[in-house]
């Protein structure tokens, strides 16, 4: 059965003269690698040069804010449901009056956390989030010795704050 | 009394020549490793080292300074005092055969003391190599013995067998070139060369034996134990091969024994089969400039010839893929040897009809 057009007929003829004495494939061989010497790199000098992501590409998790730097999540677990890892954690908690500046919606998440050792950055959180909450971010997960490190809590998720994140510096 | 004076005059300006060599060997291994690095990552489209000072080039000196600071392990089966002696076997074996090597052409002193940039010429010349050569093999055959390590026996057989089966098809690839130019001593080969072009022949033994020298250079792959000839440090079979129980700067003694080898290897076959420090138009150079400086012109030619050698061993060990052993076996045995009695026949013959008629 012929799966691909490339394939390629074996040839079991027995070897000629010059196939035998396997000097010229050796020169060929050689020539091959000769020629390698002209080609351009295909590395880059990683930590000073790095190489832009794919758009499609799933990095660690954020937590949005919303342009006045609230939290858009309110918790309603749909992320949590999504996972089919069953990564997310999370509790709710309701909006005490004067917190209007904290949170965008009368419920937010108290507690939110995503165990990244279970995490498939399958990207299904992102596509329930009714809210725009969660992202996954161009990052790659931070090394770590410890397993706990991996539980990320929502201070490791939020983004900062738009305004305070200009002040701060 | 005089007599005494130029015998220490001698004796200390052989031990300078001795250290320099040394000194100079041990340099030039180091920094092939370096080269061996680089050109495998240019052959394969990478940068290699870059991280070790300008262009990485003080990755050896890292390299080095890692090995000593690296737990030495010595097996609690294996033999102890054998087990010490393999690395230091081979890297003395390594290291002798440069004693031999004419490096650059006698410079006549202007008192006319004559300085000869050669160790050793002794009347037995090549033969000192292959003497030399074939202790060689003790160094990986009691390291990988001692080790008590079944892979590292394995290996360390192979290696036995791989290098006295080709150091046969080296020999007699040899007497051809012996038949030739009537003289063991590597001095006297380098001065039948002289020039490049003398009545209208080429002066090079490579012109006169290019299949003598292919041989030569097949037989050299695989007594240096490198690709496509490196099964003794097949990984994928062996483990590791011999030096597997090795560890810090012991197995360091081990590969960069195989380095010195690679150097004094490319050194013999450019004095050999390439006319070792000459170069062509030598005699017009020799008039124009001061002898010091020729001579060292010389040094440099030859120094030349050696780094091509070694950058080709690398671009062959990068190129071609290991052999198989039995694969190994049959190209010694059943190609190399019969083509090599075929060429010293072949020169032969035509000393007899072409020179002597």
């Amino acid at each position: 059965m012929k799966l691909t057009n490339r394939s390629v007929q074996i040839d079991r003829s027995p070897m000629t003269f010059s196939e035998r004495i396997y000097l010229p494939s050796i020169a060929k061989g050689l020539s091959i690698t000769l020629s390698h010497i002209f080609k351009k790199k295909a590395t880059v000098n990683y930590p000073e040069q790095k190489r832009p992501f794919s758009p499609v590409f799933r990095g660690l998790h954020v937590l949005n804010r919303d342009e006045e730097g609230r939290e858009r999540c309110t918790a309603c677990g749909l992320c949590a449901l999504a996972c089919p890892a069953e990564a997310i954690t999370m509790e709710a908690a309701e909006r005490k009056p004067g917190e209007e500046h904290l949170y965008r919606e009368e419920k937010y998440a108290a507690k939110y956390e995503i165990n990244m050792l279970r995490c498939i950055f399958c990207g299904y959180c992102e596509e329930a989030c009714p809210k725009d909450a969660v992202y996954l971010s161009e990052t790659v997960m931070p090394v770590s010795y410890t397993r706990d490190h991996f539980i990320y809590k929502k201070e490791d998720l939020l983004i900062q704050h738009p305004k305070k994140q200009d002040s701060g510096k | 009394m005089l007599l005494l004076q130029v015998d220490t005059a001698l004796v200390l300006e052989k031990i300078i020549l001795i250290t320099v060599i040394l000194m100079g060997s041990l340099g030039i291994a180091m920094y092939a490793t370096w080269a061996e690095r680089k050109v495998a990552a240019v052959m394969q489209d990478r940068r290699g080292p870059n991280r070790a000072g300008p262009l990485g080039l003080l990755q050896p000196l890292a390299d080095g300074l890692k090995l000593f600071f690296k737990e030495e392990i010595i097996p609690d089966r294996s033999t102890r005092f054998l087990f010490i002696l393999g690395p230091c076997l081979a890297m003395l074996t390594a290291t002798m055969t440069s004693a031999i090597i004419p490096w650059g052409p006698d410079y006549v002193m202007d008192n006319g003391h004559v300085v000869s940039l050669q160790v050793a010429d002794i009347n037995i010349g090549i033969l000192f190599v292959f003497g030399v050569v074939s202790l060689g093999v003790y160094g990986v055959m009691l390291g990988g013995w001692a080790s008590n390590n079944k892979f590292s026996l394995l290996s360390s057989i192979r290696a036995a067998s791989q290098a006295i089966s080709y150091e046969l098809a080296l020999g007699i690839s040899l007497i051809a070139l012996l038949m030739l130019t009537g003289t063991l001593s590597l001095r006297e080969i380098v001065a039948q060369q002289h020039g490049f072009w003398d009545n209208g022949y080429f002066t090079w033994n490579f012109f006169k034996q290019p299949l003598g020298f292919l041989i030569f250079l097949i037989c050299t792959f695989a007594e240096l134990n490198r690709a496509p000839f490196d099964l003794p440090e097949a990984e994928s079979e062996l483990n590791m091969g011999y030096h597997q129980e090795y560890s810090s700067m012991k197995l360091g003694f081990y590969l960069f024994a195989e380095y010195i080898n690679m150097f004094i290897s490319s050194a013999i076959l450019s004095t050999l089969f390439f006319g070792g420090y000459n170069f062509p138009f030598m005699d017009q150079v020799a008039a124009a400039v001061h002898p010091l400086l020729f001579t060292l012109i010389c040094v440099g030619v030859l120094l030349t010839k050696v780094v091509g050698f070694i950058l080709f061993f690398m671009f062959v060990r990068w190129t071609l893929p290991r052999f198989r052993y039995d694969q190994l076996m049959r190209i010694g045995w059943t190609s190399l040897i019969p083509l090599a009695l075929a060429n010293m026949l072949l020169t032969g013959i035509a000393i007899l009809w072409i020179f002597k008629s």
